[in-house]
């Protein structure tokens, strides 16, 4: 296989994520429901995803911070399971997924005669996120060389361009399988393997690792690795 | 100090690089690039003690480093104005004080001295970070500043008294944005509120690696044994620590491993008439037990505390109010299984099962300290972990990334996606 030379290099990119109060909190799903119809959506991003950077020692059983709130903090299992099921990538934008919590909250809500309350230090604190993206030093030209700087990344810049991408290109893909897409069916077999790779399940520090072990097999299978 | 850096400034970035890896100091300095040439300055009002000055000894020449003119300015006083500083500290953590209109004027008078002292550097500045209540009304005297006002909060305010709130607010409020180091501690303002956890230095005395030599040297002037199993608790003699609870949760795990001793280790109280009760009720409590050692230590007895830490097989911190717990993210550093009361930032840093327990009683303190003795593989697992969790969320590396970053973002306007280039 030959490199295609009219595809762009790669280039690797980095991120921060700053976090910042909203001033808003909920002590029950009545206040959840209420909170979450007025905060801003940069708010829900960072439930959603930007929690995501946060050290993860297990592999999360709950995908946002609502449905682990819920669970944990109120122990309401039932409504636990509904929110954690929720795939934000299933939703076209950030207030279509809003409206979504909040119907299901609001089902919940018709369900139960009385709330549970948190205490008052478990809160769940409405924090949103402001994003700060950056150059790094490293670039490839062809995907065979994916192996080697895969592992010299930064957990950051695996959320940008793993997680953080689904955000931003159409289909919920992410940035390795949109470049790999130029090169139109000759890294199909790569693009399905990564595309079979759940984010939710993984923490960054595995995810990495997954990475690197799925673009190994494959470019050893091809004997396509660059030394 | 800061000096001493700038005309080195590889040296500690590398001792930084060898901890924190080649991606941390990369994004440092591409985060910085935009900032080089401007003028950082930090405000607070002591240059040692505390962990204020202990995080900007290190911080700011750190930045320097980075090519940003960073500096540190401190402001002076008199008593009556470190009187009612003091009271404000309490007040902000809850306690109802009542501080005398004489005293808030001095306050208010050593600020507006301090501004006419500060005035060329403080002019000057891009950005001035204010630290705490103490020097937080010196931008009523800047009315045409230049750059950005910060406000950082290091006290858990989640609960404050509010008259004394109600008038520093007023001050707070004037700020670009201010700095809370907890959600649960951000009060509402006018401003952006940013969450920037605190830090520790891993090459300060507190935390740095020290030799067997000087640990068993330590262990030997203190008359502790160290072959034996230990559990630690580093504190305050304060009600809100419960060392008490620490001592009855000893007892209940030593039926089970009679070789087992106890180390509470806090400052002296003899200037806090509750921590002197405090401690006298620990004394009561461990009634001449000669396994339980209660030492009252200096302020600066940074070392003795690193070299306790270190030869610890379990820390406690059974707080049953706490704000952070530097104390607990210094523990897991030193590769520590932390059992934690289940409050505050304890919660953020001790992860259930993974970097230590979470307890609500003595008696859950107790049965998770037998389980961590006889369970020595999960132990050390847990240490592990601990270690690496603090390496990626609690060192000075990651404290300053979030300073810059917050400034950059001051810097971009509302746009929650910021995008820097490379600059060569």
């Amino acid at each position: 296989m030959e490199p295609n030379e009219n595809q762009q290099p790669f280039l690797f990119r980095d991120c921060v994520l700053s976090a910042f109060s909203t001033g808003l909190r909920a002590q029950n799903i009545r206040e959840l429901r209420d909170k979450l119809t007025v905060v801003s959506a940069d708010s829900i991003y960072y439930h959603f995803w930007g929690s995501r950077l946060a050290t993860r020692f297990e592999h999360p059983e709950y995908h946002n911070d609502f449905a682990g709130w819920v669970h944990h903090s109120l122990h309401d299992h039932i409504l636990g399971e509904r929110l954690g099921i929720i795939d934000p990538t299933d939703f076209e934008d950030l207030e279509r997924l809003r409206h979504e919590l909040v119907e299901i909250i609001e089902q919940r809500l018709d369900e139960v005669e009385t709330v549970a309350w948190s205490k008052p230090d478990d809160q769940f604190q409405f924090v949103r996120s402001r994003i700060i993206v950056f150059d790094t030093p490293h670039h490839i030209s062809h995907p065979s060389e994916l192996p080697q700087v895969l592992p010299t990344l930064s957990l950051s810049s695996v959320f940008y361009h793993f997680i953080d991408a689904r955000m931003r290109l159409p289909e919920s893909t992410d940035d390795f399988r949109a470049w790999l897409h130029g090169y139109g069916e000759e890294f199909r077999e790569l693009m399905d393997m990564l595309a079979n790779l759940d984010p939710y399940f993984l923490p960054l520090l595995e995810l990495r690792q997954t990475l690197v072990a799925k673009t190994t097999a494959f470019f050893e299978s091809h004997s396509l690795v660059t030394v | 100090m800061e000096e001493s850096v700038v005309s080195q400034p590889d040296v500690a970035l590398a001792e930084y690089e060898r901890i924190v890896g080649s991606e941390v100091i990369e994004q440092l300095f591409q985060l910085a690039k935009p900032l080089r040439g401007k003028r950082i300055v930090h405000v607070n009002s002591t240059r040692t003690g505390g962990g204020v000055a202990e995080i900007l000894t290190k911080m700011v020449p750190f930045t320097r480093a980075l090519g940003i003119d960073a500096s540190w300015e401190v402001i002076a006083g008199r008593n009556e104005f470190y009187q009612c500083t003091k009271s404000f500290h309490n007040a902000l953590q809850g306690n109802h004080v009542t501080i005398p209109t004489a005293q808030l004027k001095v306050f208010e008078e050593v600020n507006a001295i301090n501004a006419e002292l500060l005035r060329p550097v403080l002019n000057d500045a891009d950005v001035v970070i204010i630290h705490d209540p103490q020097p937080a009304p010196l931008i009523t005297q800047f009315p045409n500043r230049r750059g950005r006002w910060i406000w950082r909060c290091h006290i858990d305010v989640s609960k404050p008294y509010r008259h004394v709130w109600q008038y520093l607010r007023v001050f707070i409020s004037k700020y670009d944005a201010s700095v809370f180091s907890l959600a649960a501690f951000a009060q509402p303002m006018p401003h952006p509120v940013c969450l920037i956890a605190p830090s520790i230095d891993p090459l300060s005395a507190k935390n740095a690696e020290l030799s067997a030599e000087e640990i068993n040297g330590i262990h030997r002037q203190l008359g502790l044994d160290p072959a034996r199993r230990t559990i630690l608790q580093v504190s305050r003699f304060d009600r809100f620590k419960d060392p008490v609870g620490v001592v009855e949760a000893y007892r209940l795990a030593k039926r089970f491993a009679p070789d087992l001793q106890l180390i509470l280790a806090g400052g002296g109280a003899t200037d806090d008439p509750e921590g002197a009760a405090v401690l006298n009720e620990v004394h009561t409590a461990a009634a001449e037990d000669p396994d339980i050692h209660v030492l009252e230590l200096p302020a600066d007895a940074h070392r003795t505390i690193n070299a306790l830490q270190r030869t610890a097989d379990i820390v406690l911190q059974k707080s049953t109010r706490e704000g952070f717990g530097l104390t607990v993210t210094e523990a897991l550093w030193k590769g520590k299984p932390v059992i934690g009361g289940n409050t505050g930032g304890i919660r953020l840093q001790v992860i259930d099962h993974h970097t230590g327990f979470l307890v609500n009683t003595p008696e859950g303190a107790a049965h998770r300290i037998r389980y961590l003795l006889h369970h020595r593989d999960k132990a050390e697992e847990m240490g592990r972990k601990g270690r690496e969790f603090v390496r990626v969320n609690f060192l000075l590396t990651r404290h300053l990334c979030d300073y810059l970053s917050l400034i950059l973002l001051l810097e971009s306007g509302d746009s929650n996606r910021v995008e820097l280039r490379r600059i060569a």
